[in-house]
């Protein structure tokens, strides 16, 4: 299972406001969440992303609020994954239960820059970046993780 | 073991439990909102679930942008509505009853020490205060939590604070959380559980500690916990009638990190936007002039906080340009503050008393901020956009200092009033 696309460079403590303002969360519709993912620290994002970009972060990614809307905005959008040197609990919890694959690795964090192409192998957390030529040892995803991943969140995992 | 681990042993039917292990517990309470519930409901029917696992062990709290701030509100609110009418779930609490649910609840008794809490709404950690495990989730395990009663956790290790010590005249609960999230950061605690202790508790009110378990999750916490004393004991006598279990930590109980803090030595504090961590005392602040205050959230908008409030606005008037929005955070605070003639003060001061709701807190509605407004308010975030517009500044204080900011017009302490 893989993940390759260009990169969108965040920097630390990304919170769930930016990632979809509050007063978005009057819909659940994951494609209206998509159309205000990130408006708040880029007006920009929704425009450029392409379907498979990844989204690279330094520490805290998604602090704040519980809101599922964020890691849902972010999937729905077509980013493929999440790096980030750290993420926030919730949020963690969150963007796996939905299927949406995040990897906390720090080395990736700090060298991947924005536009950058990048590939992320999810069985063994072996990060490639294109661009630079590099690679990066993050954490790879347990059985379970790739089986909830796979079944596209949580609860089709359990059927 | 720590107090939050022993919690979670009990829950997982097991003896001992160690930081890092992955468990399954059963829950006490499940809870949600008018925003993250209809994302739960909708994964509800999706998986086909016909049934939920306790009908008084649920509740749903409409309070986030109620009364309905426009069409699509009342459509997630009736969504929730319909649910909870279907299965029969007990503890619905709609416009007319609902408060907002950190305040809320508490009050009407629903969690008691030592239970499993989680809720989908990150400050789900405010209960720590009553010496229960509660922690915020997302809507998923909101949905599988309603259908199955249990959950699995990882078990958090804990940073433990020694609280010494009393407050001085016009420092609060919050300057506390303040001052330790801006001394440990916002990350400082990810992951795990602040344990609070020490001689010192017993001069903080069940009040001051639910505002300070309430910002835990500022810290990244997991969870924010209060060893149980007579204090909550006292707090808990004619809310709660089921039993309950008191757990202590183990006197070897192993913390990453202990941070004393001494209550004597805290200042009234503000944290800067826009982070919770960028908290600065008042030799560090300036002339800063503002156009809001809100005074009321699940962090501050209890009766304690209605009386420090009213104690500085009685007889002034909020400064021209400046709109003061109060919000009780529940109907009872609402209903006693009218008893106490504290909403006589906000009203002849020229504030605008409101019913309760998150409202501005998550910017919501009743009281957004335009583009470059500042606003002073007792909530709990001060994140980019928070309140409004994304280049709205918002500075978070105590009840005393945000109304005392309301009689200036600029960010300042209750001593610039008083001396």
């Amino acid at each position: 299972m893989k993940a390759h696309g260009r990169v969108h460079k965040y920097g630390d403590n990304v919170d769930t406001d930016v990632i979809i303002p509050a007063r978005y969360l009057n819909t659940t519709d994951h494609k209206e969440l998509a159309a205000h993912c990130m408006e708040d620290i880029d007006t920009e994002f929704v425009n450029k992303v392409n379907e498979g970009d990844i989204m690279v972060a330094e520490a805290n990614f998604g602090c704040g609020s519980s809101r599922e809307h964020a890691p849902i905005a972010i999937k729905a959008s077509g980013i493929s994954c999440v790096i980030a040197k750290t993420f926030a609990r919730i949020f963690y919890r969150n963007a796996i239960n939905i299927g949406l694959p995040i990897i906390e690795c720090p080395e990736a964090a700090e060298k991947i820059n924005d536009g950058d192409e990048v590939e992320i192998d999810f069985e063994s957390g072996v990060i490639t970046n294109r661009t630079k030529n590099e690679t990066y040892q993050g954490q790879a995803f347990p059985d379970f993780l790739i089986n909830i991943i796979n079944s596209n969140g949580l609860l089709n995992s359990l059927k | 073991m720590t107090m939050t681990q022993k919690i979670l042993a009990a829950h997982a039917g097991l003896d001992e439990v160690k930081a890092g292990q992955l468990i399954m517990a059963k829950l006490d309470l499940v809870l949600g909102n008018d925003v993250t519930s209809p994302v739960a409901i909708n994964e509800f029917n999706k998986a086909g679930f016909d049934s939920v696992f306790d009908t008084e062990k649920i509740t749903m709290v409409m309070d986030h942008f109620t009364p309905n701030k426009d069409i699509k509100a009342a459509g997630q609110c009736k969504q929730c509505r319909d649910f909870c009418g279907e299965y029969k779930i007990k503890n619905y609490f709609d416009v007319g009853d609902m408060g907002i649910e950190h305040a809320l609840l508490p009050e009407k008794g629903l969690v008691a020490p030592g239970d499993c809490v989680i809720g989908a709404d990150s400050h789900t950690c405010t209960y720590g205060a009553l010496g229960a495990f509660s922690t915020g989730i997302g809507s998923t395990d909101m949905c599988a939590g309603m259908a199955k009663g249990k959950t699995w956790f990882k078990v958090p290790s804990a940073i433990k604070f020694n609280i010494t010590g009393k407050l001085p005249e016009y420092s609060a609960a919050k300057d506390v959380i303040l001052h330790i999230i801006g001394l440990i950061g916002v990350d400082g605690a990810l992951y795990r559980s602040m344990e609070f202790s020490g001689e010192g508790l017993k001069n903080l009110t069940m009040e001051d500690r639910l505002c300070m378990a309430n910002m835990a999750i500022e810290a990244g916490a997991k969870n924010g916990i209060f060893a149980v004393d007579e204090v909550t004991l006292d707090y808990i006598k004619d809310k709660v009638d089921r039993e309950y279990k008191v757990y202590e930590a183990d006197p070897d109980a192993e913390y990453e990190a202990v941070y004393d803090i001494c209550l004597d030595e805290i200042k009234p504090t503000v944290a800067f936007p826009h982070l919770p961590e960028n908290a600065r005392t008042f030799d560090q602040i300036g002339d800063i002039k503002i156009d809001q205050v809100v005074i009321g959230s699940c962090t501050n908008g209890r009766i304690e906080d209605m009386r420090c409030a009213a104690e500085i606005l009685k007889g002034r008037r909020v400064a021209d340009n400046v709109r003061c929005i109060v919000i009780p955070a529940t109907q009872k605070v609402y209903l006693q503050a009218m008893q106490e003639g504290l909403l006589e003060i906000f009203i002849n001061a020229g504030c605008a008393v409101s019913t309760p709701t998150c409202g501005p807190c998550l910017g919501g509605h009743m009281g957004i901020l335009a583009k470059g407004e500042k606003a002073v308010a007792t909530t709990n975030r001060n994140f980019v956009g928070r309140m409004g517009h994304p280049e709205s500044e918002v500075y978070l204080a105590s009840p005393y200092v945000a109304a005392a900011s309301a009689v200036t017009g600029r960010i300042s302490q209750p001593s610039e009033l008083t001396d």
